[in-house]
């Protein structure tokens, strides 16, 4: 399916959704109140069918965070990009590991690396870093840690 | 912090493997809560070798972070420079030579035959039998040794550099790779007739840990372990790179979704590495093994992705550019991450004995894992 064709079903599933130019793959903002429905759609939707969560990541922008997903079809081998503005203070964004099982290690790894609170996650804790970590998050841009060297 | 030993009021018990334990090939840990024999739980805890080099690779130059990626899954090194090196040369547009494009090529299928090699020896080796170890690693010598030759290391090649490869290839390269293929052509049925053929071998693989196919893509596995379930996942076939469009291959598939369905995926993949290296030894073009490229490297504004096939699947690399010399942030999609998710599933219900041949055809490479 042409990008044209994915955006024309997209507005239709929700018309709320914005669409970047220039990227590899059609790119889609939406609001993350919106996320839980569109989510489902976008697995369940016979045309769509995307199954496969082949790329799930935050980006810290000092002033918000953006969480990234990145969506392809195993069927029609069609791929978009989703993006979720955040808030950087209380970021918060409904879990998608009951639709792509793999989000759950991807959440958790998103939860302790920028602070994003999954809601509704089965597991929600630290994967990688140990006891004690909690509350500092290490990918952000204003991590400081003299001890361990992190940043070259 | 979970309780990690002792017994839980269900009757269950909880046992760790790992971190340091010669079956997770690295420092691995896992959380097993078992009831008799019977698996009923299996939690990976990760980060003792987590190196954070996604943060690193933000203070690095384009140039630069290349080679920290070798250290991620250290069997595929050339394929994890070779997708950041994609993922520059996407960004600047680049033209690679093809000269360049031959040898990147030739590498990365000499590196999957070298890692598939490894994988079979080691997990031959955790199910009891140490002496295909030694075959295994007879022939991975000989692919270490024409790696040396040409970019002076065994382990991290550090060969790819945006625009093509470091250097040109050693005078004896194209006839040390077709003794190394006559090599492992005459050796070959060892492999399945000390493993592969094994009834004791296949009593152990058949029906374990059996991966269907909706759960392999739900789960995101890639590389051997989804086509084991019958899922074509190839990104040298679906979204292929550099010359894979122009080769004649085969994307392995097996149906059984079971640990001997991932053997055989494995085994018969690095006959495909072969007929691919055997349509370009010959045929490597005269010219320039490098693009000219400015002495520093600026990315513009905006996003990269580029998928690539490792030995153990599908790596993405994402890097978000605000247009300097360094990356704003780099994401690293390791193909180890998402097939070790999957282990919990798989492993419910069966014995403790079978975790073994489970993770072995899974091939986890832990650092990659990490990152």
């Amino acid at each position: 399916m042409t990008d044209e064709e994915l955006k024309i079903i997209l507005v239709e599933l929700n018309p709320s959704v914005t669409f970047d130019e220039g990227g590899e793959w059609l790119t889609i903002n939406i609001e993350s109140s919106q996320w839980k429905l569109l989510s489902e759609l976008l697995r369940r939707d016979a045309r769509l069918c995307f199954d496969y969560l082949f790329c799930l990541t935050c980006i810290d922008w000092k002033t918000h965070l953006t969480m990234v997903y990145h969506l392809s079809s195993t069927s029609f081998r069609h791929n978009i990009v989703l993006k979720i503005n955040l808030d950087r203070v209380q970021p918060e964004i409904e879990t998608v590991s009951n639709i792509w099982r793999t989000a759950e290690f991807h959440e958790r790894e998103v939860y302790e690396l920028f602070g994003v609170n999954f809601l509704n996650h089965p597991d929600l804790r630290l994967l990688i870093l140990p006891d004690g970590w909690e509350g500092k998050n290490p990918l952000r841009k204003d991590f400081e840690d003299p001890i361990n060297m992190i940043k070259l | 912090m979970v309780e990690t030993i002792g017994n839980t009021t269900e009757g269950s018990m909880i046992i760790n493997v790992g971190p340091q334990h010669p079956a997770t090939h690295g420092v691995l840990h896992l959380v097993i809560t078992l009831n008799g024999e019977t698996i009923q739980k299996v939690e990976p805890h990760l980060g003792y070798i987590h190196r954070s080099i996604e943060k690193m690779c933000e203070s690095l130059t384009y140039r630069q972070f290349i080679y920290v990626t070798s250290r991620m899954d250290y069997l595929s090194a050339h394929i994890n420079n070779h997708a950041c090196a994609l993922c520059v040369e996407k960004g600047m547009q680049i033209e690679v030579p093809a000269r360049a494009q031959y040898i990147r090529v030739i590498m990365d299928e000499l590196t999957r035959i070298a890692s598939h090699e490894l994988w079979w020896g080691a997990m031959a080796m955790d199910l009891g039998a140490f002496t295909p170890f030694f075959h295994a690693f007879r022939e991975r010598e000989s692919i270490n040794d024409i790696m040396e030759e040409t970019c002076g290391a065994r382990l991290t090649m550090n060969y790819m550099v945006p625009g093509g490869v470091m250097q040109d290839i050693h005078p004896a390269f194209q006839q040390k790779v077709k003794a190394f293929m006559q090599l492992f052509k005459r050796k070959f049925h060892e492999y399945n007739e000390m493993v592969t053929g094994n009834i004791i071998f296949q009593n152990r693989m058949k029906n374990v840990g059996v991966l269907s196919a909706e759960d392999a893509i739900s789960y995101g596995c890639s590389g051997p372990a989804a086509r084991g379930s019958g899922v074509s996942c190839d990104i040298r076939k679906i979204h292929p790179y550099e010359i894979y469009n122009t080769l004649e291959f085969e994307e392995i598939l097996e149906t059984g979704g079971d640990s001997f369905s991932r053997y055989m995926v494995r085994l018969n993949e690095m006959h495909q590495s072969i007929k691919i290296i055997e349509q370009l030894i010959d045929n490597i073009p005269e010219g320039d093994f490098q693009a000219k490229t400015k002495a520093v490297l600026k990315l513009p504004k905006g996003e990269f992705y580029q998928r690539v096939e490792t030995a153990r699947g599908e790596l993405g690399v994402y890097i978000v550019s605000e247009g300097g010399t360094t990356p704003y942030r780099i994401k690293f999609r390791s193909p180890g991450f998402s097939n070790l998710s999957v282990l919990d599933h798989i492993a419910r219900g069966s014995k403790l004995g079978d975790l073994v041949a489970m993770m072995g055809t899974l091939d986890l490479v832990i650092p990659d894992i990490d990152r």
